[in-house]
């Protein structure tokens, strides 16, 4: 990075009110940070709301809440991802369903509702191309649905293996292969083999792989995704890598395997981890701690791989669900917490 | 409950004489929070739903059991179910979890467990109770929260 780290700080830039339960998910548009367009976000609740939150103008440090998403969900609303184009919102909810939404003219309309999870919904993921969903459910299982002109989505593909709750499913950023993480402790990893919708389980990273002990929250990668990041509630952040990234596009599958740990760090479940753009992994944990890392350039054999750049102790005052960074050339990072706040942060230095 | 009682011949413990708490007369007086405070939370009530006792007296939670740190918020909370197999360990668990939840300042961090070696599926039962997703899931069911309700019902004996 050649950034001296010393010098590193972590500043508020604002903390938004308005949810009036726990803050789990956030989830920044990625249209929208740069060419001249004001940042935006969407965060979900246990309030059973989503709200949608706009920079007031691009590089200012206030940000506006643009909308509330009500009435469409009867639960918690878990999950919410923005499709790459930033022109729709998916919404997962622990009433069983998964809400598509589309802005009309500066107004948010629920274009479709996706159902079949037999019960709660933990996470929503878009790939790459924006025309393939993923979900996954305390049903064990996880749905990946087409969506098609005119918003109509449809299951191409139930994919069983997991043994207990799928916590989080996350596509690989330039691949059509999926990624989840179970309260199983494992992470799984699927394909599609064939020619039609064939998606196997092709490989399963579980403890005698170096893996997990203990439930598996999030999933992040780096920008040219060949190296994965997890948190786990055993208290560890977890880097796999793989190899051949070009000779996997062609259809091939080339394995992942453990590189390193990050262990002694948080004190509490470690519930999100997100990887910048630049390098740079902050993760955030019930402890109420944010805490960023880089990789090691001048790691010998046997030294750490990625360094503690920076803790941030009390960075909320209830447990930290979600952290992730902003799209745009200067990335701001946002925290979600149990304490109903969300919090952005700018990472000087 | 309408299945009859796993246990109907209990152990029951005496329960201990302890001090009366002091009111505090200023309002605005920062009170930490002791070991008193969390018996007087989970001793008032009755919230073992297969025996209208209190847990201190079937010795489901005793005092050795209850650590707290109020400089660090952090409650620790280690019961024994009435049973090796007591099928409701898991509800006993989540009982003393909600029952905190809505006693506590917001800014404690709840660990619940059982005792070591006194259940037989131990591990998945903690793994369940700690998990806050599953127990969110848990207090979004109108039904579960009844039982929860019925269990944490004050028992004047």
């Amino acid at each position: 990075m050649g950034m001296a780290i010393e010098s590193t700080e972590l500043n508020e830039v604002e903390t938004l009110e308005g949810h009036t339960d726990r803050v789990w998910s956030l989830d920044w548009n990625p249209a929208t940070g740069h060419s001249g367009i004001p940042l935006l976000f969407a965060s979900c609740s246990g309030d059973k709301t989503v709200r949608v939150w706009e920079q007031n103008t691009l590089s200012s440090n206030r940000f506006t809440c643009k909308a509330v998403l009500d009435e469409t969900h009867t639960r918690t609303v878990r999950s919410c991802a923005w499709s790459p184009s930033g022109k729709l919102l998916a919404t997962a909810s622990f009433d069983a369903t998964t809400a598509l939404w589309e802005n009309v003219g500066g107004e948010f309309e629920c274009v479709s509702t996706l159902e079949g999870h037999e019960n709660e919904v933990k996470s929503v993921c878009w790939n790459a191309a924006g025309n393939l969903l993923a979900t996954c459910s305390r049903d064990k299982s996880v749905w990946i649905w087409e969506v098609q002109q005119g918003n109509d989505v449809e299951c191409v593909s139930v994919l069983q293996g997991h043994t207990q709750d799928v916590k989080m499913v996350k596509w690989h950023p330039t691949m059509d292969v999926l990624f989840s993480c179970s309260y199983d402790n494992t992470i799984k990893v699927w394909a599609d083999e064939g020619e039609s919708d064939d998606w196997q389980c092709v490989q399963t990273l579980g403890e005698p792989n170096n893996g997990h002990t203990s439930t598996v929250w999030s999933i992040s990668f780096n920008a040219s995704g060949n190296k994965m990041v997890t948190s786990s509630d055993d208290l560890t952040l977890k880097v796999w890598e793989t190899e051949n990234i070009e000779i996997q596009s062609a259809g091939e599958f080339a394995p992942w395997r453990h590189l390193c740990t990050l262990t002694g760090y948080h004190d509490r479940t470690i519930f999100s981890v997100h990887w910048s753009r630049e390098g740079i992994l902050a993760s955030g944990a019930a402890d109420n701690a944010i805490r960023f890392f880089v990789d090691n350039n001048e790691s010998e054999v046997g030294d750490p791989k990625f360094k503690l750049l920076l803790k941030k102790e009390n960075a909320h005052d209830m447990d930290i669900n979600c952290v992730q960074w902003s799209p745009g050339e200067k990335p701001l990072l946002a925290s979600a917490s149990d304490d109903g706040t969300i919090k952005v942060w700018e990472l000087a230095s | 409950m309408a299945s009859g009682l796993i246990n109907p011949n209990p152990i029951i413990y005496k329960k201990k004489d302890r001090r009366p708490r002091t009111l505090s007369s200023d309002e605005n007086d920062v009170e930490p929070i002791d070991l008193q405070e969390i018996f007087d939370i989970l001793f008032s009530n009755s919230i073992d739903p297969e025996h209208p006792k209190s847990l201190e007296e079937l010795g489901v939670v005793t005092e050795e059991g209850i650590e707290v740190d109020d400089q660090k918020s952090y409650v620790r909370v280690t019961f024994k179910p009435t049973m090796e197999h007591c099928s409701m360990a898991t509800l006993i668990g989540l009982c003393i979890r909600v029952k905190l939840m809505r006693s506590l300042p917001s800014r404690y961090k709840v660990d619940i467990r059982v005792a070591p070696g006194s259940h037989a599926t131990e591990a998945a039962v903690n793994k369940q109770l700690n998990d806050k997703e599953r127990v969110s899931v848990v207090l979004e069911n109108p039904t579960l929260v009844d039982i929860i309700d019925e269990c944490l019902t004050p028992s004047y004996d």
